[in-house]
Formats: structure tokens, C-alpha cells, sequence
């Protein structure tokens, strides 16, 4: 099983440092600390091991230390930035690990830069040594990329030459969408295995700066805290994500506020949300809660509960969301998270909040929600109404209905990759619809008035419901896991594309088909021969 | 096709490529010129820049004598681009391409990776030079001067071989790495040599013979590798940089024996057995043989590091590529193209040393460092044979290869000369009975007195047995008045 969860205690592979508005996340890979056995993690290679430390640490920085305010990336090692995603990894890797694995790091990508754009917690990547490939896809989520100027070190993203796949992380993109390299440039820069260094690195917008050696311990330092200076972050104590409390069992994975039943037959997941049960008064009673605080823990839980799903379990091909609660204690959670949103914690709880929705957005199951009596799908756990391929309310039932409440987070709080609120994805091209939902804001909606303003797909009263919800589940298990997966991707985001997702779309659908070819993954493919010193044979067709 | 047997002295740049029809190729060089002259006069030896030299130039490259001798001024050295004459008919001998015919052009899919080695070829031959630069002001003879001029100038001129090809094949990207090998300096915190032992300090004289010893006896090595390269123009080349190879590890090998000589000589002399009573022996101006021992310890093995990590990816596409092969390709008999074969790697794990068989291709840094660690034992033989006779109960040994090392399988680990892993308690305990002290180098720079009259030698190294070029014992070979 692979395990999502861990804590700096715990790392192999990164270490923390912190001082003062500065803290240093320093990779250093220990070689024999791969996830699976195969492979050696030479050269600060990594694989999802590597990457589930840098996501804590990631998510640690901003809820554990308020007053850091720039994160310097750097490498424990000599000569060397980081060497990217490790190749034989990829080589012996199933089909469906290089896809999460590309998915997770993807997320953790754009954590980083969540952190940077809306935490003001500023990622500064010092670059010495060469960052090759992930390398420099990890350093390109930074604000600033500095490299030192030792007419050694190098960016370099040398994937299409050296292995015959793409930069997957997002590199591709970031280049021509972040950096705003020059199309040409990015294409050669993108076929020359040795990358560039030195002041063409600058001149292409490759890197931010070049520093000679002997003025680099210095730069960094000062780069570091011109960010910290321009950073609106201004909290002082922070919270500590304590271990989460998970029982797996066979069939159940346990979270006091999230329980997931699997159905092994049915191929179907069903994940309970628990409402929570007393909640702060005010903002004070939301820091002295910390990680207790309902809406922090609930993402947390459903955040790893997801991951589990995602990686261990890849057969179960749909999922139900089910929540059980009072709807009106989630709508007074949405009230706390409103009422001090500038608060630096309540700010990072509606990120986190943000990142799980996306995360429920990228999974590759069908996403059925059921709001049933005693159900609590209110305010910001609605998104997960939104977020999902098909939603069915409980209708009838008058001592005891299925209710569906919307707050204003619902607008505003949690826009998914495409930039765009669930509610305006949903009623892309309705912009009235959306303005009437917007009108219902706090009115407890019932699942006639859900169903007539679109927020639902179907309500169904006693009488049809066990069969409808039987037959939805039962056909969507008969369907093509693939085909359903390109589906449920293309159906979810409406509109207009953004760097996220061309990364998530358009730059990993591509790198998941290279890694489907012959050329890249066949017995003379390129990651199959990578390291024998024998040239791959390709097929030189273009499809 | 010009002549390739008879160099062209006329130009600015003597060459046997026939410089005078490729103009393109003779322009970027004589623009290269200036720069190579200025970079020689400031990183060049340092204060004797106008005395004439009795320098060896090469005025052919065949085998019927190369070398003419004569008095120069090292700025006016005749530094020139000289092949190895071509072999009618060659073919690709080893890796994929193996039985094509050798290629006169670059193949564009190799292009990287073909300037990358160069390039890092290139780069230690002017390393070497400024590492040398001050050695010339605590010369032990005039005969040791010369030597190491003549060891100077002929680095200078690998570089140009080296630079000749970038601007001949590499257009516009190779004219800037040809550059950038004039703008690097050994050393410089800001713009170092490229690898680690090019940016050691070569302090002393001791240090030289030991650099040209061991660490020119990588240059061969690689030279020798190179030398296979189904890249022809690569391959003429470095045929032709082997010959003057070899005579800088003369140089070194010559000159410890020398130093072992002079220490043995006055060991007897004072009656002195035991080669462990170091300080009467250091009291008689003479090194010590168990500082010889430490001095061979650091230079081998700052020296393995140049091959690069045993199991290497780079190497086993140099070599299907077909632009670099195994020392001695020739030599070898076996496919050539080793895709089925296996190679014993000595490799770390979990804090013990083990021997472990990886696809043959993969191991070939291995291999190239295992056929070295046979040349350096074999060049050990002389002063262990002259220790023998003096009677002397010491012999000099290789440390075992895992020692002291800082890049691939053993960067992580400590061991002792015998392979024997320590702690690093142990290890800094203990290190400085393996490794020069500062005391011992501070004894090894007390003893570096210049000594300018001719025929007259340090107390520390005996005379050589011939002269130079044959010239009698009081020769001056460098005319210490301009
Ligand atoms: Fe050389
Ligand atoms: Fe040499």
C-alpha cells in the first residue's frame, strides 16, 4: 500500500530549515529510499515517494509556519539541481502508477504555486547544479529561478531527446504560459539534451538570474528576502497538522469525519462526509481548534482518503459521495470561513478546501452524489454535488427531506482548474441560471427547487429511487473504465482552458498516450533501452 | 586532399589539414589566436615568458622523426594542428555502426554528444597549464624547467587540436565552447575547470611529477578511448596527442624515481635502515618514502575520479554511438558491440564493497579505470624495482580504489588504503597517515630552493641519467638571460 501520509520526522529525502521569513527546503534523495524496489534514486531523482514528502512539506510550510514567507528549493547536492523523475522507475512502472504518479506530482506542482500566488508564500528555486527535466519543472513552479553561473550548471529539459516522451510536469507548458518563452526557442530548448546555462538561460527567460559563484550565498539570501518583503502573510502562531486517524480494513477505510465502504463487486466506493458535530464561535475558537477545526480536517481526510482511492485501489471505478450531518452547522462553517477570510489561517483552510475540490475534479471514477435524507450537502461540501458526474436528491419524505443549501463560497471560494466557480462551469452559457442560484444563497432548497434550477441532475422520491440509484451504478460499471475516464475529463471543464488545465488536458493526455507507444515503452522503446547505451528503434510513422 | 604526412609551416597555425584551402576553418582560428596568446602570457608559466627553451616541436608526423629541437620563446611556440596520418579504408570499429566506414563528417544525431566530450577533453589541457603556472620559479635543475615547458606547450597545443575540431565541425556552437576554453580557469570559484582534478592546486614539484604520473596517465587513457572514435578526424587527432602523452608521464615517472634515488642515496649515506625514521631522514633535505606513499595516495585517487561514475549511461552511448571506445579497442577481441555482456562492477552496498556483474555497455567508466589502475601498477615497477636494489625495505603501493574518493560508487563512504571502510571518527582520526598533513606539505615547500645553474640539481632529486635531445650535463637548457 502506498501511504500518503507522513511528517518531517519521517523524510528521506528533504530537509527543513527555517529562519526567521526563510525557510530552505533542501532535496536530498537518499538513493536506496525508492518507493519500490528496482531502481536507485541517483542524482536527486525522484519517484512518488520523493514527491509525497515534498506535497507534506509543501502543506506543512503553510499551515505550520505562518511567518515564513519565502520557500528557497535548493539541492543537498553536489553539482547537481535535481535529475528529474527517475527513468527506470518509469520503466518498470505499470501504465496506471506513471499516471498518478504524473497526476500527483502535477498537483503538487500547482500546490506550490497555489502557495505563491495566494498564500504569500513565495517559492524561490536556488539552482546550482543542473536541473534537468522534472528538475527544471520543479524549479519553474518557483516565482524566481536563480542558477549559478559556473559554466557547468544547466536547466535542461531533455525528455523528447534523451527518452522519447514529453516533460510531463507540466514543463511544456510552463514554458510557453509561465516563462513566456518564444515558441521557437522552446522548441529547440526542449530537443538539446544539454539544456542551456549561463546567460542565454536569461536571455530566453529559462531562468531569472545567473549568479557566479562567489556572490550566490549572498544573492539567494538577499532574492529571499526581497520576496519575504513584498509577501502579505502575517500570521505568527501555526497549526500543526497532527497524524490523521485512519483504520483500513479490507473493505473501509475509517476517518472519524470521512468513512469510505468499498464494494468490490460492484466496483463502487461509497465516501460518507460527517457534518461537523460543535463548531468555534469566533476566530480565536478557529486557531485554538487548529487541525480539530471541522472544515481543516474534513479536506485533510478526504484529501488522503482520495489518494488511497486513487493509488491502491484502481479498480474501483465509481464513487459515491454521501455526507450525513446539520446542514445548518456546514453553513455555519462556511460563515467562519467567510466572515475572517483574511485571516492567514482561514485563508489557507479555503485553499486547502480548494485543492481537495480540484483533486475530486482529476479523479479518473465517475463521480455519482447522492443527497439523501439526513444528508448535509451544504455550502462548501455542495461542491462536491457540483463537482460530480451525476447528482441524484432524495425527494418526498416531508418529516425528514433531503436538503441542498448554497453559501456564497460556492461562488467564489473554489473555482476548479479552468478558473471558473463548479456553479459557473456548470451553467457555462447560462449566465441567468447562475444569477438565480446566486439569488438562492441560504435558502434551504428542497429537491423539486434543486432539480428546476439545474443544481441537481435527477430527484427521485421513494418509490424510484433504490432502483434508479441501482441502475446508475450498475451501468456505469459496465462501461469502459478508458473510455469513461476521457469522458468524465472532457464533460467536467467547460470553457476556457487555463495553464492548469492544458497542463492536466492537453500536455498529460499527450504524455499518457507517448507512454501507451511502442517507441516510448515497447521492448526497443526508448525507456525500456534508456541506460543499456543501445539506441531505441522507432517507428517512424507519425500518427 | 592535402598531403597529411607533411606539415604546412608557412601560415600562421603549422598545420597537415591544409588550413591554406579552408578558409572558413582558418579564419576562426586566427580570429581564436589572440586570445590563445593572451591566455598564454597570463596563465601561462609565470616569469618566464622571454627566455628561450630548448623546446621539441613536431615537424611530422610520421613515424620517422617527429621532432626538431631548438631555442624558443614559449609565446613564440610554433603551436600548430597535427593529425595522425589517415588510414586508408577505415571503418567504424566498435558499437552499432561497428564495420561502417569511419565518419569524416559528424553525423548530426551525434552531434551533442561528440562536442560534449571534446569539450571536456578539451578543457583539461589548458587546466593542466595553469595548474602548472608557478612551478617553473622553485625548478629543483634547468633540466626539470625545460621539462615542464615542454609539458606546457605541448598541453597548449592538445588544446588546439581540441579547438580545431569544435571550429572545423561544431559551427557557431562550437566556436563558442572554443571560447569559453580560453574563459575558464582552473581553480576559480567563478568559472572552474570542468572536472575536479584540474581545479586541485599543483603546488610543488612533487605535486607535478605526480600529476604527470597519474593524472596524465588518465589523459592517455581517455586519449587512448578516443583514439578508437569512428569519428576519424577525432580519431587522427588524438593518435597523434598520445605520442606526446607518453612523454609527459616520462616526465613523471622519470622524476619520482629520481626523488627516490636522491632519498635512498642519502639514506645510506647516514647509515639510516629504517625508511620510517622520518624526521632524520627529512633533517637531510631528502622526502621521505612514506611521504612519497601519501603523495601517490591523493594523486591516484583525485585521478579515478576522472573517470566518472562506474555505471554510466553517457559512456554506454559514447560507445553504440561509435564515437568513443575502450583503451586498446583494437586489441580486444571480442564483438565489439557488447550488447550481451556483463562486467564486474565494484559497488557499495549497505557499508560493504562488493563485486557485482552489470551489462557490459553500462560499465565501461569501470572498465577504462580498471585498465588504468594496470597501467599506473605497471609504471610503479621501476621505483619498486630500484627500492629492491638499494636495499631499502619499502615498496609503493596503489591505495585501494575506493579510498579517498569523492565521485561515484564510494563518494559516501571512508575507507583506508586497503579497502577497509571506516567511521568517520576513524576516518579523521586516521586520515593523515594516509594523506599529505600540512606539516608534510609544508616540509615539501620548505624543500623547494630554485636551482638555476646549469648542470647543478636540489638536494632533494638526483641528476637524470641522459640529457635532453642527448646534450651534455651542464646544458643550459633554459637561457636565463633573454
Ligand atoms: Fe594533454
Ligand atoms: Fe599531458
Amino acid at each position: 500500500m502506498i501511504d500518503f501520509q507522513t511528517d518531517p520526522t519521517r523524510y528521506r529525502h528533504w530537509k527543513l530549515a527555517f529562519d526567521g521569513p526563510i525557510a530552505t527546503l533542501t532535496m536530498d534523495v537518499d538513493p536506496a529510499g525508492g518507493l519500490m524496489d528496482g531502481y536507485e534514486l541517483k542524482l536527486n531523482s525522484y519517484d512518488l515517494g520523493v514527491d509525497i514528502e515534498l506535497a507534506d512539506a509543501v502543506q506543512r510550510l503553510r499551515f505550520e509556519h505562518p511567518e515564513v514567507k519565502t520557500v528557497v528549493l535548493r539541492s543537498g547536492k553536489d553539482g547537481i539541481f535535481c535529475a528529474g523523475a527517475n527513468i527506470r522507475m518509469l520503466g518498470q512502472a505499470s501504465h496506471g502508477h506513471k499516471v498518478n504518479f504524473c497526476k500527483f506530482t502535477n498537483e503538487t506542482r500547482f500546490s506550490i504555486e497555489d502557495a505563491s500566488d495566494n498564500s504569500g508564500q513565495r517559492y524561490l528555486a536556488a539552482v546550482a547544479g543542473s536541473a534537468a527535466g522534472g528538475g527544471y519543472e520543479l524549479a519553474v513552479t518557483a516565482d524566481y529561478i536563480m542558477l549559478i553561473d559556473d559554466r557547468r550548471s544547466s536547466v535542461s529539459l531533455p525528455e523528447l531527446p534523451l527518452l522519447a516522451v514529453l516533460p510531463g510536469t507540466g514543463g511544456l507548458t510552463r514554458l510557453t504560459d509561465k516563462r513566456r518563452v518564444r515558441r521557437d526557442r522552446a522548441d529547440i530548448f526542449c530537443t538539446t539534451e544539454e539544456g542551456v546555462r549561463g546567460g542565454r538561460a536569461v536571455a530566453w527567460r529559462l531562468v531569472d538570474e545567473v549568479v557566479p559563484p562567489s556572490a550566490w550565498e549572498a544573492t539567494v539570501t538577499a532574492r529571499a528576502l526581497e520576496l519575504a518583503e513584498r509577501s502579505d502573510r502575517d500570521g505568527v502562531r501555526g497549526v500543526s497538522l497532527t497524524p490523521l486517524n485512519r483504520e483500513i480494513t479490507d473493505d473501509a477505510v475509517r476517518y472519524p469525519l470521512v468513512q469510505v465502504a468499498l464494494n468490490r463487486a460492484g466496483r463502487c466506493a461509497t465516501i460518507t462526509i460527517q457534518g461537523p458535530a460543535d463548531l468555534p464561535g469566533d476566530l480565536r475558537g478557529v486557531h485554538d481548534s487548529g487541525a480539530a477545526f471541522w472544515p481543516l480536517a474534513m479536506a485533510r481526510e478526504l484529501d488522503d482518503a482520495l489518494l488511497h482511492l486513487r493509488l491502491n485501489e484502481p479498480t474501483i471505478g465509481i464513487l459515491v459521495f454521501r455526507s450525513a450531518g446539520d446542514p445548518e452547522q456546514v453553513m455555519a462553517a462556511d460563515s467562519l470561513l467567510e466572515q475572517y477570510q483574511n485571516d492567514w489561517l482561514v485563508r489557507e483552510i479555503r485553499l486547502l478546501l480548494k485543492r481537495v475540490f480540484k483533486r475530486v475534479d482529476m479523479m479518473a471514477r465517475s463521480l455519482i452524489t447522492l443527497i439523501g435524507p439526513g444528508s448535509c450537502f451544504a455550502g462548501s461540501l455542495a461542491e462536491l454535488v457540483f463537482a460530480a458526474d451525476r447528482s441524484i436528491m432524495f425527494a418526498g419524505g416531508s418529516n425528514n427531506a433531503a436538503t441542498l443549501h448554497l453559501s456564497a463560497l460556492n461562488f467564489s471560494a473554489y473555482p476548479m482548474g479552468n478558473g471558473l466557480s463548479r456553479l459557473a462551469n456548470r451553467f457555462y452559457g447560462e449566465p441567468e441560471t447562475l444569477d438565480t442560484a446566486a439569488g438562492l444563497i441560504g435558502d434551504t432548497l428542497d429537491a423539486d427547487t434543486a432539480e428546476a434550477n439545474g443544481l441537481v441532475t435527477f430527484a427521485y422520491d421513494e418509490i424510484d429511487w433504490d432502483d434508479e440509484v441501482r441502475l446508475i451504478l450498475e451501468e456505469r460499471a459496465s462501461f469502459s473504465p478508458d473510455a469513461l475516464t476521457g469522458l468524465e475529463a472532457n464533460l467536467r471543464f467547460a470553457g476556457p482552458e487555463t495553464m492548469e488545465t492544458r497542463i492536466f488536458g492537453r500536455l498529460t493526455a499527450w504524455q499518457n498516450w507517448i507512454f501507451q507507444r511502442p517507441n516510448a515503452v515497447g521492448e526497443t522503446g526508448s525507456l525500456k533501452r534508456y541506460g543499456s547505451g543501445i539506441r531505441p528503434d522507432f517507428n517512424t510513422e507519425r500518427v | 586532399m592535402p598531403d597529411s604526412t607533411v606539415i604546412d609551416y608557412d601560415g600562421l597555425i603549422p598545420n597537415n589539414v591544409g588550413l591554406n584551402e579552408d578558409l572558413r576553418v582558418r579564419k576562426a582560428l586566427e580570429t581564436w589566436h589572440p586570445g590563445y596568446i593572451d591566455w598564454w602570457k597570463s596563465m601561462g608559466p609565470e616569469g618566464f615568458q622571454d627566455f628561450p627553451v630548448f623546446l621539441r616541436t613536431a615537424i611530422g608526423v610520421g613515424s620517422d622523426g617527429w621532432a626538431k629541437y631548438g631555442f624558443v620563446k614559449m609565446p613564440d611556440y610554433r603551436w600548430g594542428i597535427l593529425l595522425a596520418p589517415a588510414v586508408e579504408g577505415r571503418t567504424i570499429p566498435f558499437g552499432a555502426h561497428k564495420g561502417e566506414p569511419a565518419w569524416q563528417e559528424v553525423p548530426g544525431e551525434y552531434r551533442a554528444m561528440l562536442r560534449r566530450l571534446l569539450v571536456i577533453q578539451g578543457d583539461t589541457e589548458p587546466a593542466s597549464v595553469e595548474q602548472q603556472r608557478h612551478l617553473g620559479s622553485t625548478a629543483p635543475s634547468l633540466y626539470d624547467m625545460r621539462n615542464l615547458f615542454q609539458v606546457n606547450v605541448e598541453e597548449g597545443r592538445h588544446l588546439w587540436a581540441m579547438v580545431y575540431l569544435l571550429q572545423k565541425y561544431f559551427g557557431r556552437d562550437g566556436r563558442e565552447e572554443a571560447d569559453d576554453l580560453l574563459r575558464r580557469r582552473s581553480g576559480h570559484q567563478d568559472t572552474p575547470r570542468m572536472l575536479g582534478a584540474f581545479n586541485e592546486n599543483t603546488p610543488d614539484w612533487l605535486s607535478f611529477f605526480m600529476f604527470t604520473f597519474f593524472t596524465d596517465r588518465d589523459g592517455k587513457m581517455q586519449l587512448g578511448a578516443l583514439a578508437q572514435s569512428g569519428f576519424d578526424p577525432l580519431s587522427r587527432t588524438c593518435r597523434f596527442m598520445l605520442t606526446e602523452e607518453a612523454h609527459h608521464m616520462f616526465v613523471g615517472e622519470s622524476g619520482i624515481t629520481r626523488v627516490i634515488q636522491r632519498t635512498v642515496e642519502a639514506m645510506k649515506a647516514a647509515g639510516i635502515d629504517d625508511p620510517y625514521e622520518i624526521e632524520r631522514i627529512r633533517a637531510l633535505g631528502v622526502i621521505d618514502l612514506p611521504t612519497l606513499q601519501k603523495k601517490a595516495n591523493l594523486h591516484f585517487s583525485l585521478t579515478l575520479d576522472l573517470f566518472g561514475n562506474e555505471i554510466s549511461t553517457n559512456a554506454a552511448n559514447a560507445f553504440n554511438s561509435g564515437l568513443k571506445g575502450r583503451y586498446r579497442e583494437d586489441k580486444i577481441e571480442d564483438d565489439h558491440q557488447l550488447t550481451s555482456s556483463f562486467y564486474p562492477v565494484l559497488r557499495q552496498r549497505d557499508g560493504a564493497i562488493i563485486n557485482e556483474d552489470v551489462p557490459e555497455l553500462s560499465a565501461l567508466n569501470m572498465r577504462l579505470r580498471d585498465d588504468y589502475v594496470v597501467d599506473a601498477n605497471d609504471g610503479l615497477t621501476r621505483w619498486n624495482r630500484l627500492l629492491k636494489t638499494s636495499g631499502v625495505n619499502f615498496q609503493i603501493t596503489l591505495p585501494h580504489v575506493a579510498f579517498n574518493r569523492r565521485i561515484g560508487e564510494f563518494n559516501a563512504i571512508h575507507t583506508d588504503t586497503q579497502g577497509n571502510i571506516l567511521t568517520n571518527e576513524a576516518w579523521e582520526a586516521t586520515k593523515e597517515t594516509m594523506l599529505p598533513s600540512t606539516a608534510d606539505n609544508e616540509f615539501i615547500i620548505s624543500l623547494m630552493q630554485p636551482v638555476r645553474e646549469p648542470g647543478q640539481y636540489a638536494g632533494w632529486i638526483a641528476p637524470p641519467r641522459y640529457g635532453i635531445d642527448n646534450m651534455p650535463g651542464d646544458f643550459e637548457y633554459v637561457r636565463m638571460t633573454s
